[in-house]
């Protein structure tokens, strides 16, 4: 376990090997395809609830006419407000604490010694059992949803870091040096943008980790936004606009994560060493 | 000293005898590009044919087709007069990467072959042990692939393809991974292969040196789309001292004449 | 690290953080937090109790339940996916959607659908653990040299042999390194659904340390929940170690 740092960034379609193999399942893959899937999908939808599956599960189109309901009467929009908050504002703050502290445990042996560790288990263990304590101890604002995204988003975002650092290009170092540069350059200008597509696959993971952070903390104490609009539906037994929230949630992270990928793609791919 | 090696001048074009393998008409393209056009080739029974050309002339292709691993556009290939379409018993392929099973010993590798035509186990163990031992590489049945040298590793494909008993020999450069030292040696293990199992080899390689040294007939390809352009017998005589061979002014000569057919296409 | 020239390992700092627990949880630092000590002990005792024990069955259960499920279908799927290109277009955006979505928000769906009782567990557990096995066995059967399976087909192979006989070994180092993921993903699985339904296995035990204050026994039920994740991951890593020769030499 202390040898190789294995992160959920070895996932094949996830971070490291974004440079070349799963993104081009986005890019490459025909729009028409696209369509299909999507329409497959939506038709089977549309007749599982017809027949229906179970009396919880609103056809496709309930479930897109729930959507533009709750739209016009801006509790959708509404709850995003206040759910968006503190997960933009948690995803900053992981995203500054989490590259700062990888970096330095790449750079610094006893930090590495001291930190990764803790941050190993943090990713492997099941650490959504923390956030009604978070709850409990910061009560059901903000605060506690930010900090239910930081406990998700943090892990990951840092051991990525650490891991791009601790394997950067080391002839480029060496380079570096002999060229005397001082040991903060070779750290800004060699291993930092060396590290960079690493790092930001990481951060994009952050990302994704941050929206469960979010959805879980509002699920389960915090009586508000996206959460709160699910458990409201759900307790009035409005399947589609449940379901029509649900989608949105979903939807809206995976936006998110393409977006995110096709930057990484545009920014940081064509630089990525000629392999 | 000059007495082990025979000469004669070599033919162009010779009456080919008792044919085993028959190419007819053979075209293959891969979408837009045409990699194969019209080939008509026969290979001798109980020679070494080699298909010599330069890179992606289409070599690798044809001898995929004849091994029915994949198919042509036009044409037939037919094994000891019956046409065939797909993978066969009466042919078996050694590949440039060795194709080995990273989770089988030598043994199981080798045994693999009779291990999918549903031969019993202790059965198929004595044969694979039989051929391990006849490429020299007794000792190393239990070895798993990543525990041999490249070359050991080829002898590995080379012995499963001799175990299934198998009339016709398709080898795809099968020395291009494997080092200098251990080419040489592999190449006269092949002569000495050749000479005493009775069996059909069609061989792929872009050495000319290796072409003439270990073949009956040299089948010369043009570039792309592949088509048959020359085919040479260089008749040499393989008894004796291996390194005299390659100092003989027929061989040398040999070398030299493909060298200048081929010349024009390295420009 | 190296102190006093020998090599300390990695893990070992971890002891520097416990024994930092226990003086903060003396001083009473930090609100709801006792000392480590005395979680210890809450969980020695915890784990004597009939209510944890018959908790721990059913967590299990419901775990090696989903687990079976998403590998039973997940392997197969991404061999699909591998193997026949319009099976990947049609299913991989999906498999990529639901691999990195907030699936948390699913598992009220789940709670409607399958009743609040262990078979929404079961169900979470399937749901978070399945995309990641089809997304690596998919890159594993991708990853074939393609002469390996020429060289199947040449020695005569059916399409079964194939299958068992190359596709499925070949891929296994990939497919391993799938399940590790999915299980650590499915440990993820069963405790956020059991959060969320609240009332079966440790959701309930959480429910009720956490209503009563009875802090030592939250965090002895955390530890306890921790070391079962860490202890699985751990497990398939050594299986994987076993298959890690060939990872490479395909
Ligand atoms: N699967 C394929 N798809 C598309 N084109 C292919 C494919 N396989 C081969 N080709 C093309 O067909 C031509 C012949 O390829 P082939 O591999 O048979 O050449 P070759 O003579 O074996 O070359 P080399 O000496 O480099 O091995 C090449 O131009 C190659 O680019
Ligand atoms: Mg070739």
């Amino acid at each position: 376990m202390a040898t190789g740092i294995r992160t959920e960034s070895e996932a094949v379609g996830l971070a490291t090997r974004s440079t070349r193999g799963e993104v081009d399942g986005w890019r490459d893959q025909p729009v028409l395809l696209r369509l299909v899937s999507i329409a497959l999908f939506a038709g089977i939808w549309e007749i599982a609830g017809r027949i229906p599956v179970s009396f919880a599960f609103p056809t496709f189109s309930a479930t897109f006419t729930a959507f533009i309901g709750l739209i016009a009467d801006g509790s959708l929009p509404l709850a995003y407000v206040s759910t968006l908050q503190p997960l933009l504002l948690g995803i900053v703050l992981s995203a500054f604490l989490g590259v700062g502290l990888g970096t330095l445990c790449g750079l610094w042996r006893t930090g590495e010694w001291l930190l990764i560790p803790v941050f190993i288990v943090l990713q492997a263990a099941p650490v959504a059992a923390f956030i009604p304590m978070v709850t409990f101890v910061y009560g059901i604002g903000m605060t506690a949803k930010t900090l239910a995204v930081m406990i998700l988003a943090l892990p990951v975002i840092v051991l990525n870091t650490y891991k791009a650092v601790r394997n950067v290009n080391e002839s480029l170092v060496v380079m570096c040096r002999s060229f005397l540069g001082t040991r903060w350059q070779v750290v800004t200008q060699i291993v930092l943008p060396d590290a960079s597509p690493v790092i930001f696959a990481g951060l994009r993971l952050g990302v994704a980790a941050g929206f469960v952070g979010v959805v879980l903390a509002e699920l389960l104490i915090t009586p508000t936004g996206i959460g709160d609009l699910i458990t409201f539906h759900r307790s009035r037994a409005d399947y589609a606009e449940m379901y029509a929230t649900i989608a949105s949630i979903i939807a809206l992270s995976t936006l998110t994560l393409i977006v995110l990928q096709w930057i990484e793609v545009r920014v940081f791919r064509p630089e990525t060493r000629g392999a | 000293m000059r007495a082990a090696v025979l000469r004669k001048e070599p033919s162009s074009m010779p009456a080919p005898i008792d044919p085993i393998v028959e190419v007819r008409g053979i075209s293959k393209s891969y979408g837009s590009t045409e990699a194969l056009r019209g080939i008509d080739l026969d290979f001798p029974r109980g020679k070494l044919t080699s298909l010599l050309g330069p890179s992606g002339c289409g070599k690798t292709t044809l001898l995929k087709i004849i091994a029915g691993l994949i198919k042509a556009n036009a044409g037939s290939i037919a094994v000891d007069g019956k046409v065939v379409t797909a993978p066969g018993p009466e042919r078996a392929f050694v590949f440039q990467d060795f194709a080995l099973m990273p989770w089988a010993t030598a043994l199981r590798n080798v045994a693999f072959g009779l291990e999918l035509r549903g031969k019993a186990r202790a059965e198929r163990e004595e044969i694979a042990r039989h051929y391990i031992a006849e490429v020299g590489l007794a000792g190393f049945e239990d070895k798993y692939p990543h525990q041999l040298s490249g070359g050991m590793r080829q002898r590995v494909g080379l012995a499963r393809a001799l175990s299934v008993d198998a009339d016709v020999l398709l080898l795809d450069e099968p020395f291009s991974a494997v080092d200098e030292q251990n080419r040489r040696k592999f190449q006269e293990d092949l002569i000495r292969l050749r000479s005493n199992q009775n069996k059909t080899f069609i061989f792929v390689t872009h050495s000319i040196e290796e072409a003439v040294y270990i073949s009956d007939r040299i089948v010369l390809l043009s570039p792309r789309p592949g088509r048959v352009s020359q085919i040479i017998e260089p008749e040499i005589d393989r008894s004796g001292d291996p390194d005299l061979i390659h100092r003989d002014k027929h061989y040398l000569d040999t070398v030299q004449e493909i060298w200048q057919g081929l010349k024009q296409y390295a420009e | 690290m190296t102190l006093f020239g020998y090599r300390v390992p990695m893990m070992a700092s971890l002891l520097v953080w416990c024994v930092l627990w226990e003086i903060v949880g003396r001083l009473d630092l930090v609100f709801l937090l006792p000392p480590l000590s005395e979680v210890l002990s809450a969980a020695v005792g915890l784990v004597q109790t009939p209510s944890w024990q018959s908790a721990t069955v059913t967590t299990l259960r419901a775990f090696f339940t989903g687990m079976v499920l998403s590998i039973v279908i997940g392997v197969p799927l991404g061999i699909l996916m591998g193997r026949v290109k319009i099976a990947d277009d049609l299913l991989g955006m999906w498999v990529n959607i639901f691999s990195s979505a907030p699936l948390s928000a699913l598992v009220p769906v789940l709670m409607i659908l399958f009743g609040f009782g262990e078979r929404t567990i079961v169900a979470a557990v399937f749901l978070f653990a399945i995309w990641i096995i089809v997304l690596d066995t998919r890159a594993g059967v991708r990853h074939i040299s393609p002469s390996l399976i020429e060289m199947a087909r040449s020695y005569g192979a059916s399409r079964r042999a194939l299958y068992l006989k190359i596709i499925l070994w070949a891929a296994l180092p990939e497919i391993l390194a799938g399940i590790r993921l999915g299980l650590i993903r499915g440990v993820k699985g069963v405790v956020i659904g059991q959060l969320l339904v609240a009332i079966v296995g440790y959701g309930a035990l959480f429910e009720t340390f956490s209503r009563n204050f009875r802090m030592a026994e939250f965090w002895a039920l955390t530890i306890i929940l921790f070391a079962f994740a860490l202890l699985i991951a751990e497990l398939i890593e050594r299986a994987e170690a076993k298959v890690e020769y060939y990872a490479g030499a395909r």
